[in-house]
């Protein structure tokens, strides 16, 4: 069993790093689009407070611009951590989505902060011992327990939603199939916590041999051993599934703020972005309508530029 | 009330509507218009569109001929997914291909949207106007028949040749507001998706709108504007309008052309010249009020600002973009400013921005920007107590929630109308409505379109302004200024006003933002602003 949870939990979690690296690989290597900004944007200062813009300067292209980067974060950290716009324009999703979201933050905090205590534990044992280490093994369980019950009632409060009109119509099977995955993981996960590791001392040590690469039996017997590795299984072997579906939207929301809705930055004369656009207008059309004729050959900018037919 | 069932009746009940909007199932609008048994009608689609077009509800906007074969059936099928595939390409589609990608991928179906759009609500939350059920149509046919993914990870649709006619049908029902998109968690943007369908209709199959395209984008770039307006036409019109503006304010003015060297280049929407000439008129007396160097261009395309290639059509959007630029670089003008027209403002000054380089590369500026300069130095004396009436102001979507322009246009109004008389929308700045003609709405009137627009996407918008003026006598002899400072929107308001009898029955009128001005200029006649319903 403990060959077994090695093996899954190494695999999973590489398959979570490689699709997570793929995700923001294929994102960043996307073309330049064309400006389709949405405001209010949260890097224009105060101007943001009412959705305005640095286009609502005399002649703005004569002054520097200022992104406040520090805008950006509060609008973002909020976003991510409370689902703020869900909280404004959908309460009843929210009350389920929250609590989802945020037990899963927790969950994985859980799991952060029991891979940093392996580590530490395995290198410097003497802080483990101190104050440092004793918060972490309170702060660890209070983390995992609300974690999970939050991650499973809210799991379980979207499925009904989900069942509901108008969300049933428009949900595919693999909708209700990932939440299923996620009640399923998180309530074994929520058992195996309350019948034989109340203070996640066994998942601790679970964690801190595999970030310390330590393959050894857990201490313990039966369903004390079993259960964690089993709860270990199902959670990594969700956590490498996430990201290989529309759930990676974790990853897709940074890029939907940042390179889309906010993407307000202007080209200057001379300026980065002209020579990415010249090399843009120079792709091939293949639009094949009367007016347009894209045979392939001819560019983006040859048919901007010429004469269409009426 | 009529509606689609489910996701799949796009491709069930051959020629028959999928909806219909009935005023019972209709939200009654704000005293004085309160009651449904006297709302104007909208009236049926005749028998021979239906027999002749394909049919999605009780209107028609696109007009694509049903076909006559299985081979012209099978034909339009897969002129679609052709075009479906090319958009995810990048060379054909790097325009848009990122936010494309992002709305495809990551919607979780939530509907947290749909109560954001005017045109859903307005219809009594008809299941054919959320803003999902096309991007939805859109995604299941791209994952299930282009990249061939199991239905049971995407959902199921079923794909002939009327899901694509009404798809595409579907598409002029949204008017591309995009405040769904302002709502998403996830920052999916169902208008973008209403885009691209079109774009697909347009750019692969060439099926668009005969106003956006036909008698829109290409006339514009043949003649010179959609108006139909020549170079001398326009040329002579301006000239009356300064002689007719100049009787009315007693000041002299003189629309300057072709100058080359002048700091700005003025471009007007044409659909201001031809129907409310006060507008350039306007804009030609405070600018010489001002002492402002500017000019307006004679050149084909550059007396009209429209671009209409901005709602359906990449590549007709970079051709009028491109003229327009053009033509500022040969007069050499330090800048292009933009009359009253939203989607030119957004086209020109953002949307074109990656597509303007090297010496096109000319700065653009909004008029709103430009008002509010002239109003801040002071060189023109303002008489607020000769705009001694109730306004209110509309926000075209395009300045305010796609392009952050939103205090500009407040700062004159200040400046211009007395505060106890201006009162603000709810909501309002980014977080409008659409006043129901975006997208291109305000233009097209083919058979009983105009009802439907302003019987359903323009219906928020009257709500609002009835509900704005709520406190003030409604009726004709307090009359109540309606400001639009976009030429499609005040179209749309235009046709409302007339289709609820609105200037009669309540006094509701409309203009610009720059008449608000001239209407209150010291050194002009009193009066500028007529009350006559033109």
């Amino acid at each position: 069993m403990t060959i077994l949870t090695h093996l899954v939990a190494y695999s999973a979690t590489a398959v979570f790093l490689v699709a997570v690296a793929i995700r923001i690989h294929l994102w960043v290597r996307m073309p330049m689009h064309l400006r389709w900004e949405l405001y209010p944007v949260a890097h224009e200062g105060a101007r943001a407070s009412y959705g305005g813009s640095y286009l609502e300067e005399s002649e703005w292209w004569t002054t520097p611009r200022r992104a406040s980067r520090w805008g950006e974060l509060r609008a973002m950290v909020p976003e991510i951590l409370f689902l703020v716009a869900l909280r404004q324009h959908n309460r009843k999703l929210w009350t389920r989505s929250f609590p989802f979201h945020f037990g899963i933050y927790l969950v994985a905090g859980c799991t952060i902060l029991m891979a940093v205590a392996g580590v530490l534990g395995a290198w410097l044992p003497g802080l483990m011992a101190g104050p440092l280490g004793g918060g972490m093994r309170v702060l660890i369980p209070v983390m995992g327990h609300a974690g999970l019950v939050l991650a499973v009632v809210g799991a379980l409060g979207l499925l009904q939603r989900r069942r509901q009109r108008p969300l049933r119509d428009y949900s595919a099977p693999m909708d209700i199939v990932n939440l299923v995955l996620f009640v399923i993981a998180f309530s074994f996960a929520l058992v195996t916590a309350w019948t034989v590791d109340r203070s996640f001392a066994t998942v601790s040590e679970l964690v801190s041999n595999l970030v310390t690469f330590t393959v050894a039996p857990l201490a313990g017997s039966g369903p004390e051993v079993m259960l964690p590795c089993v709860t270990a299984i199902l959670l990594a072997v969700l956590a490498a599934y996430i990201p290989l579906t529309h759930m990676s939207h974790f990853i897709g929301k940074y890029f939907a703020y940042h390179a889309i809705r906010w993407a307000d930055e202007p080209n200057l004369p001379g300026g980065a972005q002209e020579k990415a656009i010249n090399d843009l207008l120079s792709l091939p059309v293949s639009w094949s309508a009367p007016h347009i004729r894209g045979d392939g050959t001819k560019s983006w900018l040859d048919v901007a530029t010429e004469d269409p037919e009426r | 009330m009529k509606q689609p069932g489910s996701l799949k009746d796009i491709a069930r009940r051959p020629g028959q509507p999928l909806a219909q909007v009935a005023p019972i199932d209709q939200t009654p609008l704000p005293p004085p218009f309160d009651r449904i048994d006297e709302d104007p009608p909208i009236r049926p689609l005749s028998d021979a569109a239906r027999s002749t077009f394909a049919v999605l509800d009780d209107t028609i906007a696109v007009n694509i001929e049903r076909p006559r074969t299985e081979d012209e059936e099978q034909a339009l099928v897969d002129a679609f997914l052709a075009g479906l595939e090319k958009l995810f390409s990048v060379p054909d589609n790097w325009t848009f291909l990122q936010p494309l990608e992002m709305s495809m991928e990551h919607c979780a179906r939530c509907q947290t949207c749909s109560e954001a759009c005017h045109i859903f609500e307005e219809s009594g939350g008809n299941e054919l106007y959320r803003p999902t059920f096309r991007s939805e149509i859109l995604r299941r046919i791209y994952f299930k028949y282009v990249r061939r993914v199991s239905p049971l990870a995407h959902g199921d649709i079923d794909l002939n040749w009327e899901t694509v006619a009404r798809l595409i049908e579907l598409a002029y029902r949204c008017n591309l507001c995009r405040r769904c998109a302002q709502t998403c968690p996830i920052g999916v943007d169902n208008a973008l998706l209403s885009r691209e369908i079109r774009k697909i209709a347009s750019q692969e199959m060439g099926i668009a709108p005969r106003e956006l395209h036909r008698d829109g984008s290409v006339l514009q770039l043949a003649v010179g504007s959609s108006t139909g307006m020549t170079p001398l036409v326009v040329k002579d019109n301006i000239e009356f309008i300064d002689e007719d503006t100049a009787e009315r304010t007693g000041i002299s003015i003189k629309t300057p052309w072709d100058v080359v060297g002048a700091d700005i280049l003025l471009i007007h929407n044409a659909g201001e010249i031809m129907s409310w000439p006060e507008n350039p008129g306007a804009f030609a007396t405070v600018f010489t009020a001002a002492g402002l160097s500017w000019t307006m261009s004679s050149e084909i395309t550059a007396y009209d600002a429209i671009n209409y290639g901005v709602w359906y059509d990449d590549i007709q959007f970079a051709r009028v973009a491109v003229h327009h630029a053009a033509a500022a670089r040969r007069l050499g003008v330090r800048k292009i400013v933009l009359g009253e027209c939203g989607h030119a403002h957004k086209a020109l000054t953002v949307v074109a921005d990656r597509v303007l380089t090297g010496d096109l590369n000319i700065p653009r500026e909004s008029s709103m920007v430009l008002l509010r300069d002239i109003v801040r130095a002071g060189k023109i004396a303002f008489d607020k107590s000769r705009n001694d009436f109730p306004v209110t102001l509309h926000d075209p979507c395009n300045m305010v929630r796609l392009m952050g322009l939103v205090s500009p246009q407040r700062e004159i109004i200040d400046a211009v109308v007395p505060e106890a008389r201006f009162r603000e929308m709810t909501p309002h700045g980014v977080e409008n409505y659409c006043c129901g003609g975006g997208s291109g709405f305000a233009i097209m009137s083919g058979h009983n379109f105009a009802d439907w627009r302003h019987h359903v996407s323009g219906r928020r918008k009257f709500r609002q302004i009835l509900e704005a003026f709520e406190d003030e006598p409604m009726t004709r002899d307090h009359p109540k200024y309606v400001c639009a400072p976009c030429s499609n929107c005040k179209g749309q308001i235009r046709d409302i006003i007339t289709y609820y009898d609105a200037w009669e029955k309540a006094g509701i009128y409309y203009g610009g933002l720059v008449e608000l001005m001239v209407n209150a200029m010291v050194d002009a006649k009193p009066g500028f602003i007529d009350w006559e319903w033109h």
